[in-house]
């Protein structure tokens, strides 16, 4: 069947199968950085966002978006680039393999609750798992990021 | 894997129905579940161009179409305020965010799932299903029929007056629950409703007056009352906690959650 | 210090987060044949037919391959440097599967679909045998996991194939029976820990491919580049010379990567096919054929005196390394040799212990190594001696922890030349608040809230073996590539070890370039692991800075016309000290692309016959709901001598991670088995580690001993971070209920439904 996608700003028409995943739809047309990192959707590594709400791309059928609008880390580099910043300023990226989906969520919670709690932040992104950081750096990261975007975007 | 060989996106009931009929055709609800087995599927039925996905609420009621997310129930506003957050409680420890935006109403209940919070949060409220075929059913009685081939198109859940509480216990925040337990006062006394025993919930009805007594006596009598309906709540084994565990837990949470809806509000 | 112990940022950092395509199946030709596995249901039988005619009629199909294809000569998948210690008890496949998981068929095709549908056509029929799942029933049981005659150790490790033992020894100091009968309190108990997944984010997987010199090219995953093309060498039985390997980007390995989990078999498919070939452990093939924690029960016996004196340690493992050895005879070494030594003032202490074959995962290196699980017993068992002396537990390690200086005879005879584990003690100590909060407070809501603590430490390399190398070269613009063979898994090493050469070359770090580990291009290092990278590739920057220093100054000499001797190194040029004359570093660059015999390159090895222990003190304050047992974090603290760190920001994050991995230990990860033997914490839903929601604020600070065989100080931290919250935590739980919790892991059903102890 054909679909039609907005995908990072870009119409994209495909023929896809009934069953291809929105996972291997995104990644074939190069948005490499939604990663797989387990078959049960709970690790959150394939955050993407359809319709600007932040959904699991390993657990939604291709067909059922046709004719929505997918958002990438790729099509929200600057955004990823300023936020991203203070996480690298952690030394908190580590491995950087669950960074892409833990930064669409975050993007999408700060979009949804720009002056969240300490318990926000948690719960927003409790569904994001790291395995190297323990999560601190990535707090301290968000936190001083909120921080510069109070201040007017400036340190 | 998942193996679809046609997509439909449904667009009446009619034909979401009809074509639900045939036993190699699913109707895909968040697809969550269905993605982690083996399944082979002749044609995947999508609900989500009818319209399924709101929750509508008036003075007796609220309507909450099947295709809503647990997201959506989350930050209902009206939903948590008339049930003291007890919708919210039943949904926020499911996995994260990103879940919840695609996991569904009708998906969470047509599965009739041990370990579903949403069921047993419902299960004690004044809670209906509406189904194509077979209409207007209490939840309670839905709950106890076989799986079939007919359409859950929302759940309603009628305004009682008084508390409802929902608790639960977990290995980890996020994990499945060891135990649910959902109480709702009603007019007629008071709804507890268990599951993650590990098997479905079920419903026990604590009578007006016994309801009475505990806003009497307290702890004391809520524990009694507790430990007697422990003792009907068979329990199982599983990898994540024992049979014993379970009731005692049952005991406990039963107890806690009846004081809390007879609290009386300051 | 301008370089070293500075938070600078990791050189790879802006690409992962804002998602560039920088991990193997982001690189990788996507037209290449897709590798899958078909493996055992079984936990130990005997292939007795496979038929595979069916499958390989199916279009896409490149190739299937069983046990009657693949060559015959064991080998070990374990990363370890040669001769290795683990037996070398490996097929590529087998004809007697011996855990549920274990591969039976190798299969190729063009793409998931044709090869998923071939494997569902394959038919294999087994003589199902008894197996051996319980792992105290396993040595000198009639079922033998590795009855082969061909089975092989290499080393002397009291290693048996035919008592299903893969490893024995003893080693004691003093005479422990004789001081035991003169202490005035015993504490005896079994400790047990159960096996845990490392469960890094990316999963095991590997791209193979031909090169233009028909040399097997491998591309993976990994922690052991070197280790990786030997393992491969001698499972296929190709030369060293024809295999190259190198890494890209890697998701996490907390050692999961030091074992060659997935790399044989695209390897073997490519050699065969001679077309490129990739495989993709699910996250179900990760947890249940990957190489988890090994399963110990710790017997521990301390003996003191009525004034807390610690005299005598007696301590036995029993390990269990499921169906094939990788690391089982080392890892049980540091159960005792890296807890022991702890209380090195004791008089005496004896160590035994078995590792043992059953029919369950293999086993392999996960973060502690061993280490995690003796401390677990020590440290609980040290925290009961307390309880039964009545001394505060904090006293009571004032009174026997090891000190700087102390020689350590559990630990190798080793002097303890750095240690600042005293003053993380109190430190810790103080951050918590143990004073006003040990043991336990009632909190007057059903809830009480407790504290626990426990010591720690592990090595820096594995003395006399890890061998660290790097190569530098000056460019011809004045800047520098630093060429690496240890692995940045995301700890950033290929940033920390810039740091350590920009400090010795007095440059800015963006002036090192760093290429990772290639077997082709990198000096030889055995791999990051044993927490060798700082201490020992560390210094190997420094050996190879240095020197590359003296060449320059040579080359420099020339160019000024002085002797060398009159040459000073100022970072960015060198002058002559009489004529004030001097030339930059880009200049010597230059000079040296034309006519010039003098390369400005140099390598250095490093290996260290000491592995200094880094040391830490983890404290944690729980809240505990009596009735339902639940436990919520409150608080922890955690102070690390890790000598000096090389980058605080990543020495920072390397201990928050470690906790993370830590608590999900104590607290809730666990590898279980039906009684058949399948594996069921087969998902991340199943297997749940830590969110971020189940994690208290993890407070972390440095108190910093000084380490002189170290690069500027450095010992090491990548796996010591892991090994305190258990025993802190059971700590904990014993100090508000009463109940000494032996077992992992710890939850709340073992709270509520436990018996107090008096």
């Amino acid at each position: 069947m054909v679909v039609t996608i907005t995908l990072n700003g870009k119409k994209v028409e495909a023929l896809v199968k009934p069953d291809t995943l929105l996972i291997d739809f995104v990644r074939d047309h190069g948005c490499y950085s939604v990663k797989r990192g387990c078959e049960t959707s709970n690790c959150g590594l394939c955050t993407v966002f359809v319709n600007d709400k932040p959904v699991l791309s390993c657990s939604m059928l291709v067909a059922r978006v046709n004719g929505c609008k997918v958002d990438t880390l790729e099509g929200l580099q600057k955004e990823a680039e300023e936020f991203g910043a203070f996480i690298a300023d952690q030394g908190a990226e580590q491995c950087g393999f669950c960074n892409p989906g833990m930064i669409m969520n975050a993007i999408a919670l700060f979009r949804e609750n720009p002056d969240p709690s300490d318990e926000e932040i948690k719960e927003y992104l409790a569904g994001n798992l790291c395995r190297c950081s323990g999560y601190e750096g990535q707090m301290r990261g968000i936190k001083a990021f909120l921080e510069y975007k109070k201040n007017g975007g400036s340190r | 894997m998942l193996e679809i060989k046609e997509y439909v996106k449904a667009e009446s009931l009619e034909q979401a129905f009809e074509l639900n009929q045939k036993r190699t055709n699913q109707i895909i609800g968040g697809m969550l579940w269905m993605k982690m087995g083996d399944h082979r599927i002749q044609t995947a039925i999508d609900l989500s161009g009818l319209g399924l996905d709101t929750i509508e609420e008036d003075e007796t009621q609220f309507s909450i179409g099947c295709m809503t997310s647990l997201r959506q129930l989350e930050l209902h506003e009206g939903l948590n305020r008339w049930s003291d957050g007890a919708v919210r409680e039943s949904v926020r420890h499911i996995v994260g965010v990103q879940f919840r935006n695609l996991a569904t109403v009708g998906g969470s209940l047509f599965g009739r799932f041990g370990f579903s919070d949403v069921l047993t949060c419902f299960l004690a409220m004044d809670a209906y299903v509406e189904l194509y075929h077979n209409g207007i059913l209490p939840l309670a009685d839905f709950l106890n029929l076989p799986r079939d081939n007919d359409v859950l198109i929302r759940l309603i859940v009628k305004k009682t007056p008084g508390k409802c509480v929902y608790l639960s216990q977990r290995n980890t925040k996020t994990d499945f629950p060891l135990l649910t337990c959902a109480v709702c006062l009603d007019k007629k006394g008071t709804r507890v409703a268990v599951g993650a025993r590990p098997q479905k919930a079920m419903l026990l009805i604590v009578s007006e007056e016994q309801t009475e007594e505990i806003r009497k006596n307290g702890a004391d009598a809520a524990a009694k009352i507790a430990d007697e309906l422990a003792a009907q709540i068979p329990t199982q084994d599983n990898m994540r906690a024992s049979a014993a565990y379970r009731t005692h837990l049952a005991k406990v949470l039963i107890r806690r959650a009846l004081l809390t809806v007879t609290e009386e509000v300051q | 210090m301008k370089a070293v112990n500075q938070p600078i940022r990791k050189k790879d950092a802006m690409a992962l987060v804002t998602g560039k395509p920088v991990f193997m199946d982001d690189l990788v030709p996507k037209d290449c044949l897709i590798v899958k596995l078909l493996r055992s249901p079984h936990a130990n039988a005997i292939i007795k037919e496979i038929n595979k005619a069916a499958a390989e009629k199916v279009p896409g199909i490149e190739a299937i391959y069983t046990w009657e294809d693949v060559p015959q000569q064991r080998f070990t998948t374990a990363g370890q440097t040669y001769p290795e210690a683990t037996p070398y008890d490996r097929l590529i496949l087998d004809q007697h599967v011996r855990f549920v998981g274990d591969p039976v068929a190798i299969i190729a095709g063009e793409d998931e679909a044709c090869v998923e549908k071939a494997m569902r056509l394959i038919k294999v029929k087994y003589e199902v045998l008894p197996a051996i799942l319980d792992f105290h029933v396993a040595k000198d049981n009639e079922i033998l996991i590795h009855p082969e005659d061909n089975w092989r150790s290499l080393c002397p490790v009291g290693a048996d194939n035919k008592r299903n033992l893969c490893a024995t020894a003893r080693s004691e100091e003093g005479d422990v029976d004789g001081v035991m009968a003169e202490c005035d309190t015993i504490v005896e108990h079994t400790y047990h820990t159960v096996a845990d997944q490392q469960a890094m984010m990316e999963t095991f997987r590997t791209y193979c491919s031909i090169d233009a010199y028909g040399r097997l090219n491998i591309f993976s995953s990994t922690q052991i580049v070197f280790h990786v093309r030997r393992i491969v060498s001698n499972a296929l039985g190709i030369p060293k010379s024809q295999i190259r390997v190198s890494k890209p980007r890697v998701g996490g390995g907390f050692g999961a990567k030091q074992t060659a989990v997935s790399e044989v078999y695209p390897a073997f498919v490519t050699w065969m096919t001679k077309k490129p070939s990739k495989i993709i452990f699910t996250r179900e093939e990760s947890q249940i054929a990957s190489s988890p924690r090994h399963e110990m029960e710790v017997h521990v016996k301390v003996g003191a005196m009525k004034d807390g004196t610690i005299r005598a340690i007696d301590m036995y493992t029993l390990s269990n390394t499921g169906a094939y050895g990788e690391h089982g005879p080392t890892t049980v070494g540091l159960s005792g040799h890296k807890s022991i030594p702890l209380y090195a003032k004791a008089e005496a202490f004896r160590f035994d212990y078995d590792v043992v074959y059953t029919n369950v995962m293999s086993a392999g290196a996960y973060r502690g190594y061993g280490a995690t699980q003796g401390q677990f017993a020590l440290e609980s068992a040290v925290n009961e001696l307390a309880q039964k002396l009545h001394i505060d537990p904090v006293k009571l390690r004032e009174i026997n922890m090891v000190r700087e200086g102390d020689i350590m005879p559990a630990y190798y005879g080793e002097p303890n030349n750095s240690c600042a584990l005293d003053r993380c003690l109190k430190r810790a100590a103080d951050m918590i608040g143990w004073k006003e909060k040990f043991p336990c407070r009632d909190m007057g809501n059903g809830k009480v809230r407790s504290v626990g603590m426990a010591m720690s430490m592990q090595g820096s390399g594995i003395s006399n073996v890890d061998v660290g190398s790097a190569t530098i070269k000056l460019n011809e613009d004045g800047s520098y590539l630093l060429s690496i063979g240890a692995a940045d898994m995301g700890t950033g090493c290929d940033t920390t070890l810039a740091q350590v050469a920009a400090e010795c070359l007095e440059c800015n770090t963006d002036k090192i370039a760093v290429s990772g580990a290639d077997t082709d291009t990198s000096p030889y290092d055995s791999g990051s692991y044993a927490s060798s990278t700082a201490y020992i590739t560390g210094k190997a920057v420094e050996k190879t800075a240095l020197q590359l220093i003296e060449e320059i100054r040579a080359t420099a000499a020339q160019m000024l016309e002085c002797g060398v001797e009159d040459t000073r190194f100022e970072g960015d040029h060198v002058s002559c000290v009489s004529t004030g004359k001097s030339v930059t570093t880009a200049e010597i660059g230059v000079h040296s692309m034309c006519a010039n015999n003098h390369a400005l390159q140099v390598t250095e090895s490093h290996y260290s016959p000491t592995s200094p222990p880094p040391f830490m003190v983890g404290m944690a304050e729980v809240e505990i709901d009596k009735e339902t047992g639940e436990l919520e974090l409150i608080d922890y603290v955690a102070v690390v001598d890790c000598g000096t760190p090389l980058n605080p920001n990543l020495a920072r994050v390397q201990v928050e991670g470690g906790l993370g991995q830590g608590i999900g230990m104590a607290l809730y990860e666990n590898v279980q088995y039906t009684d058949y033997g399948r594996m069921m914490n087969n998902s991340l839903m199943q297997y749940k580690i830590p969110a971020r929601v189940d994690l208290c604020k993890l407070r972390v600070e440095f108190e910093s001993s000084y380490e002189q065989s170290g690069p500027f100080g450095a010992k090491s931290i990548g796996e010591i971070v892991i090994n305190t919250p258990s025993p802190a935590l059971a700590h904990a739980v014993a100090n508000a209920t009463g109940i000494w919790v032996r077992e992992l892991p710890i939850t709340p059903e073992k709270i509520a439904m436990g018996t107090p102890e008096e």
